[in-house]
């Protein structure tokens, strides 16, 4: 197990690999943190928003559908250990079990992608789409429900985008792996996609019950 | 290998690893539970929702992405930038939701 690591480069301004690899996951983590306060912004608009329009929030939200955020949420929590996974079979150095987890992670970020399509055709159907054609039945609602699902759709379809993009990154990163690039040799690479990958799954943990599950 | 020991990166077993996946499943199965509670319980729901997702964050921050197992300046690193967070909230939040204490003429 040790000697897989060992194979890692070291460059010239570290000491040693653990201050290289420690220096890697900070600086991914400065990344995070700067992407925790961008979605932060969004909550904490949500948050002032849904207070102070409880009621017609709640309205609204029964136009989202909580099977399909459950099932959505079961993919992407399964996503998470799968990635997970990956990084344990990487660091293991078992290139084999490593791609085919990679693989699953990749197919299951897809499937929460194409699960949310559908739901986003579904509100197109139903005209909840905010803008000129936006329909609400109470009429007297619709301005606070318009609000409502311009968030939702600015909460989700940033969260889709920050999906896709890491899909993209896992596809770099399965090819690479599979023609055996050198930089991909030691489980840096793997482990920061998956501290990414993680976050993007935190996200959606607070995303389904703010927007999915919201009380009467 | 100098140290001959793996002191930069530990190899989670896949057991705790499944051991947080079922624990995030079954919080999930409860927050979906919690909000079908009979009753008008708005603020009791909203509570036991965010509480919920707060452990399954901590568990995936801990387990998923290593902070458990990481060095104290991933841990400080990580714990920063929730603390800015929280900044956040607690100024934006104050903010709005204490305006009605005091009214101000032509501000509802």
């Amino acid at each position: 197990m040790v000697q897989e690591q060992a194979q890692q480069k070291l460059s010239i301004q570290f000491e040693d690999i653990a201050q290289q690899n420690e220096s890697y996951i900070v600086g991914m983590w400065t990344f995070l943190v700067t992407e925790i306060m961008f979605f932060g912004g969004l909550f904490a608009t949500y948050l002032v928003y849904r207070v102070a329009n409880q009621e017609v929030f709640w309205e609204a939200h029964r136009h989202l559908s909580i099977p399909l955020g459950f099932f959505n949420t079961c993919v992407l929590l399964t996503s998470s250990l799968t990635m997970a996974l990956t990084v344990h079979y990487s660091q293991r150095g078992l290139r084999k079990q490593q791609l085919l987890w990679l693989l699953v992670t990749m197919a299951l970020a897809c499937t929460f992608l194409v699960v949310k399509g559908f739901e986003y055709h579904h509100k197109f159907v139903e005209g909840l789409i905010p803008g000129a054609n936006f329909r609400f039945e109470p009429a007297e609602h619709m301005r606070v429900a318009q609000l409502f699902f311009s968030l939702y759709f600015a909460m989700t379809g940033l969260h889709a985008l920050h999906v896709i993009i890491g899909v993209l990154v896992m596809t770099i990163l399965a090819v690479l792996i599979a023609i055996k690039h050198p930089s991909v040799q030691d489980f840096i690479p793997i482990e920061l996609t998956g501290l990414y990958w993680h976050f993007v799954d935190i996200v959606w943990i607070f995303l389904f019950p703010l927007l999915y599950l919201i009380p009467r | 290998m100098t140290n001959g020991h793996d002191t930069h990166s530990h190899i989670v077993p896949i057991k705790v690893y499944l051991l947080v996946y079922v624990a995030l499943l079954v919080l999930l199965v409860a927050t979906v539970g919690a909000a079908y509670l009979p009753g008008h319980h708005t603020l009791l729901n909203n509570v036991i929702a965010l509480t919920i997702a707060v452990i399954k964050a901590v568990l995936v921050i801990l387990y998923f992405m290593h902070v458990r197992y990481s060095t104290r300046l991933t841990w400080l690193w990580a714990s920063a930038g929730f603390f800015w967070l929280l900044i956040m909230f607690i100024l934006t939040l104050g903010d709005y939701f204490t305006r009605h204490w005091v009214p101000v003429l032509g501000w509802e």
